[in-house]
């Protein structure tokens, strides 16, 4: 048991290095809040757009989509920290990390936004226009209301399997919580900063992940057999 | 853009020569990003398969263990549990191959996300099917694969195909534990080049190989959202 503890669970070092992995901790945070505002404010928008049928803005959108929808987060960020300099942008590890995880929950969030936008039947439309309501108001007040119920379990679900990607921010040095821990690691030659750390992300997400089972449940059709 | 600039912006993202010298190298990292994918999906949905059948006997304390076992590596970034397994083990003298270690981060962290697809299908076949088929004298385990999932396999099939998207895509994590796959050779390449075509080169490779099924599982997750008014 004494290699177990002293290797994973050993007071000193984690001690020595709480203040640094705790920091890295509120820039794992400050990333996902980011990347999620983001992904969802952008998604809404495109979605919005695409309501509106203009046809240029359609092709650019459904582009935008497939090539954010397709590629792995992990090549998004390399790409934008280590060829965009070649192109003279030079992003921070914290905007690279933050703009290509954004950037990927923003296509899937037009996705489902869109769909459900579709999702609202054709009568709903022609009624509220019927009574006079203009296209946003019948966008604003009535279809985006119902759409917004359908979007939110799936929704919930991408954008924590996606913020989960503030991990990759490693890869471009960004100080995040994995990141100062496998360097704490390094230094003390002890892989106890790394279960702190893992218990953290775990202090973050659990919450998050229980609670979209809750969601999910809540909106879903309820299980068969409790019906 | 002035035509030099553009000639620029080629020769640095879309050098035909320096992609002719790589070639090789990001050939051999698309092969291994192949062969990862092919080892770790079946061996993912097999897991998530398991948990899922063993939920469905609805015994009490197996089930909360195993709802344990979902949320915990549903919660888990993947990266973090490929850390740990090919930094933290070596500590208690396990030392995995970067190949076994990526292996075992995908399945662990997907055997979650396998786990409750199958599950949350299960649950949602009509109790009195099992019993149906218990009362026709199946017994347990026939009931489950031969009535059961069935049923259950034609409600998820949207969200599987989404997620073995997902876990192919994941794969590229494997770069950050010196595993040569398509990303890392790229890496790899650019250092060589001093210029960014293999990286341009290494995300059209993963779009030209991922495309098509993005594409479908994008139609299969509409389909599913419109069911639903």
């Amino acid at each position: 048991m004494t290699p177990l503890v002293d290797n994973f669970f050993n007071a000193q070092i984690l001690a020595q290095y709480w203040p640094s992995i705790l920091g890295g901790f509120g820039v794992t945070v400050e990333v996902a809040l980011l990347t999620i505002l983001m992904g969802i404010g952008i998604g809404l928008v495109l979605a919005i757009v695409r309501a509106m049928r203009w046809r240029a803005a359609d092709i650019a959108i459904v582009v935008f989509v497939d090539v954010f929808r397709t590629l792995p987060q992990l090549v998004i960020i390399v790409f934008l920290y280590f060829a965009l300099p070649y192109a003279d942008i030079q992003l921070s590890p914290f905007a690279a990390t933050t703009l290509a995880l954004g950037a990927v929950l923003a296509a899937f969030a037009t996705e489902i936004f869109w769909a459900a936008i579709q999702a609202v039947p054709q009568g709903q439309w022609d009624a509220a226009r019927s009574l006079g309501l203009g296209f946003f108001q019948v966008l604003f007040l009535v279809v985006l209301p119902q759409a917004v119920r359908i979007a939110v379990p799936l929704l919930a679900n991408r954008a924590i399997a996606i913020t989960k990607g503030t991990a990759l921010g490693t890869a471009v040095s960004l100080p995040e919580l994995l990141g100062r821990a496998q360097s704490a690691m390094a230094i003390a030659a002890n892989p106890s900063p790394l279960t702190l750390a893992a218990a953290l992300y775990l202090v973050f997400f659990v919450p998050l992940v229980v609670a979209s089972r809750w969601l999910e449940r809540s909106a879903g059709p309820a299980p068969a057999h409790r019906r | 853009m002035t035509v030099e600039a553009l000639n620029l912006f080629l020769d640095n993202f879309a050098n035909w020569d320096s992609l002719v010298r790589v070639w090789p190298l990001l050939w051999q990292g698309l092969q291994l990003t192949v062969l990862l994918s092919v080892v770790t999906v079946p061996i993912a949905v097999a897991a998530g398969l398991l948990i899922a059948v063993a939920y469905s006997f609805h015994h009490k304390w197996i089930n909360l263990a195993l709802l344990v076992w979902i949320d915990l590596f549903r919660s888990f970034p993947v990266l973090v549990l490929l850390i740990l397994i090919f930094y933290g083990l070596p500590f208690l003298g396990l030392k995995l191959p970067s190949f076994a270690a990526c292996v075992l981060a995908l399945v662990l962290n997907h055997s979650g996300y396998y786990g409750e697809i199958f599950r949350a299908g299960i649950e949602a076949v009509p109790f009195g099917q099992r019993e149906a088929a218990l009362a026709l004298g199946l017994r347990p385990l026939q009931a489950i694969f031969l009535v059961i999932l069935p049923q259950a396999l034609s409600r998820v099939v949207a969200p599987l195909a989404s997620n073995s998207l997902e876990l192919v895509k994941t794969t590229s994590i494997a770069s950050l534990v010196a595993l040569p796959e398509l990303l890392r050779s790229a890496r790899v390449a650019q250092e060589q080049t001093y210029n960014p075509t293999p990286l341009t080169a290494a995300a059209i490779l993963f779009f030209v190989l991922l495309f098509p099924f993005a594409r479908w599982v994008a139609r299969l997750e509409r389909d599913m959202i419109m069911r639903q008014r």
